[in-house]
């Protein structure tokens, strides 16, 4: 009965999100009065995971899995629910878990809700909200199956700390053979990413070229960023396309996200919209983005983006 | 090669969004519907593969009628076929199940789906399908090469990229980077007449059962007014944003 949770690592280490979907497993646990069991793939000391809210581990050690594959984690994932008699299932809203979460579903014959920014309103019937519209409106959506998936979204829920004991149990659930092999991964190692940051230093087309961009990375370095570029940034080859943000390119939930020189047009905020704090630097008073924004500055990019950078440093030293 | 593009109708990227009925629906009053961006990407590349490699290309919505116009751009951009399922789904998984039974009459041996739709965002159709189907499936895909029935994608993941070797019959949730923008198509003259002549079938749903209800909808809380710091006095930035905002 107890609610399942896959519990993301990468090279032994569990990510962030890790812990808050443990967190949000932990608060459907306690709302159905039941455990939580954690699942995971070649993790490290898996023992970190009680301090949110987590009961048990099931730890799979598989060689096989050490490239992700999406059918094959989502058939270990089906078989620990299976073992557990869970009735929810809840993963991340990592690019992974993502790919992982539908197979997962049709798997144990549940019904899925992606995105999802609360703890459920109620556990009968499943009562949860989600984000829709990229980001325009929310949609309180009930799971009607006996089994139930739930995706979280990044940096919604947030870390619920809990004095709690994980006790882990080796799983060796069965491993087939999947028609999608991974050849090769490129990843930069040493930069922080969309998905994980916790700030987000973003340029649009008001930084002129991308020649430009020294001052944005820079930024980015002193606050432990994510960089990343309006639409038409990526478009005119000034920044990769993984770099894009906004309704048609990556969502962005940060703590804080910095927009420099970029006007905030619909599309771009729809994106960014699930940012806690936004703030805009643009030389034009009118620009939409400072609607949207908590902090703004009118100005020249060019002049106040080396005075933040500057201002920074002191603060960091100070604070240091 | 046989594909199928599945074509999801959505509000254009500018609508504002509004609900009606005790904000149980969205409201369609003055929405301009388009072809999901993520689709339009996955028509191009398949266009591409029918003019370079030679393939047979359908397209296909779930939806009521409303959805044609939709079906028909498609077809004047060059698909050379489109199915329309008769039904307005409840859920991403009553979409999914009526698309499976498309694939399995249809044989295809590629279906191009979209990473995700910009109205519901289930993110969740294409990955669907394929476990019904038991299909190969990547998503978040940003490029796609076919040899034979061997077939490379890569895949966006976060922080980076992988290259992945499957083959088919492959399902794909595919996004910006199958094709570029700029090699996206505007219908022309010549295709919209074409579009005309083209077979739109309307095909009645298996009445597969959605496993989750819409509720009810909600706008984001209205924001407060920024609070504009002077260039000169960037300092105050610095201290808001540790002492208020707490995010530094
Ligand atoms: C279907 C569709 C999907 C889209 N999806 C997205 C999306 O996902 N993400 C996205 O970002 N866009 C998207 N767009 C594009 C969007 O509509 C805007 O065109 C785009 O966001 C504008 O980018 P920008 O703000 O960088 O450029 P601009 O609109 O050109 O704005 C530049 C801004 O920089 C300011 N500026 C100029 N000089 C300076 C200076 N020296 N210092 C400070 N500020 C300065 C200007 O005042 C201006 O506000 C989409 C559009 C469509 C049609
Ligand atoms: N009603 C529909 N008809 C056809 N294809 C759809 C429909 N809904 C979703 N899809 C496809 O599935 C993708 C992902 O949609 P979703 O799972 O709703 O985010 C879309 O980009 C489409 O390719």
């Amino acid at each position: 009965m107890s609610v399942l949770v896959y519990t993301e690592s990468e090279q032994g280490k569990f990510k962030k999100v890790a812990f808050e979907v443990a967190s949000y497993a932990k608060a459907v646990a306690d709302q159905m009065g039941t455990t939580v069991t954690a699942v995971t793939v070649n993790a490290g000391d898996s023992s970190e995971l009680g301090s949110y809210g987590v009961d048990k581990v099931l730890n799979i050690n598989n060689g096989d899995l050490d490239k992700f594959n999406a059918a094959a984690y989502a058939s270990a994932i089906e078989q620990a629910a299976k073992q557990e008699g869970s009735k929810v299932v809840v993963l991340s809203s990592s690019a992974d878990s993502k790919y992982l979460a539908p197979l997962v579903a049709v798997g144990l014959d549940a019904g899925y809700a992606s995105n999802v920014v609360e703890a459920p309103s109620s556990t009968a019937p499943f009562t949860v909200k989600r984000t829709a519209f990229t980001n325009k409106a929310f949609n309180v959506t009930s799971i009607d199956t006996d089994v139930k998936v739930v995706g979280v979204s990044k940096n919604a829920f947030g870390l619920v700390e809990s004095n709690g004991n994980a006790a882990s149990e080796d799983f060796s659930p069965a491993i087939s053979t999947s028609g999608v092999t991974v050849q090769s991964v490129d990843k930069a190692t040493d930069k922080v990413t969309i998905a994980d940051a916790e700030i987000v230093v973003s340029g649009g087309r008001g930084l002129k070229g991308p020649e430009n961009w020294g001052m944005v990375e820079e930024l980015a370095d002193v606050l432990g960023a994510a960089t990343a570029c309006s639409k038409p940034v990526s478009d005119l080859g000034w920044r990769p396309h993984s770099e894009h943000v906004g309704q048609t390119g990556k969502p962005v939930a940060s703590n804080l996200y910095i927009a420099i020189g970029i006007s905030g047009a619909i599309q771009h905020l729809a994106g960014i919209n699930s940012s806690k704090v936004k703030v805009v630097i643009n030389t034009d008073p009118e620009a939409p983005f400072f609607k949207a924004a908590d902090y703004g500055v009118v100005g020249d990019a060019f002049e106040v983006v080396p005075t933040l950078i500057e201002k920074l440093k002191a603060f960091k030293a100070q604070n240091a | 090669m046989k594909i199928l593009v599945c074509i999801s109708h959505v509000p254009d990227t500018t609508s504002k969004i509004n609900f009606t009925e005790g904000d149980t629906k969205f409201d369609t009053n003055g929405v301009q519907f388009v072809i999901n961006p993520n689709d339009e990407f996955g028509l191009t590349r398949a266009m591409w593969f029918k003019e370079k490699q030679g393939a047979n290309v359908t397209v296909v919505n779930v939806g009521g009628p409303e959805t044609e116009p939709t079906l028909r751009k498609a077809l004047a951009i060059g698909a050379d076929a489109a199915i329309r399922v008769n039904t307005e789904a409840k859920d991403g998984v009553q979409v999914a199940k009526e698309l499976a039974n498309v694939v399995n009459q249809g044989g295809y041996d590629l279906v191009i789906a979209g990473r995700e739709s910009i109205d519901y965002n289930g993110g969740m159709v294409p990955g669907m399908l394929a476990a019904l189907t038991n299909a190969n499936f990547v998503t978040n895909c940003i490029s796609l090469e076919v040899d034979g029935t061997n077939a490379t994608a890569m895949r966006e993941i976060d922080g980076g990229k992988e290259t992945v070797a499957t083959s088919l019959p492959l399902i794909i949730g595919g996004q910006k980077g199958l094709v570029e923008e700029s090699d996206l198509r505007i219908p022309n003259m010549r295709g919209i007449m074409m579009a005309r002549q083209k077979p739109l079938s309307v095909v009645e749903p298996t009445n597969a059962a959605a496993e989750t209800n819409s509720v009810k909808f909600e706008k984001p809380a209205p924001k407060g007014a920024v609070t504009l710091v002077d260039a000169d006095n960037i300092d105050q930035l610095v201290s808001l944003l540790h002492n208020e905002a707490k995010v530094i």
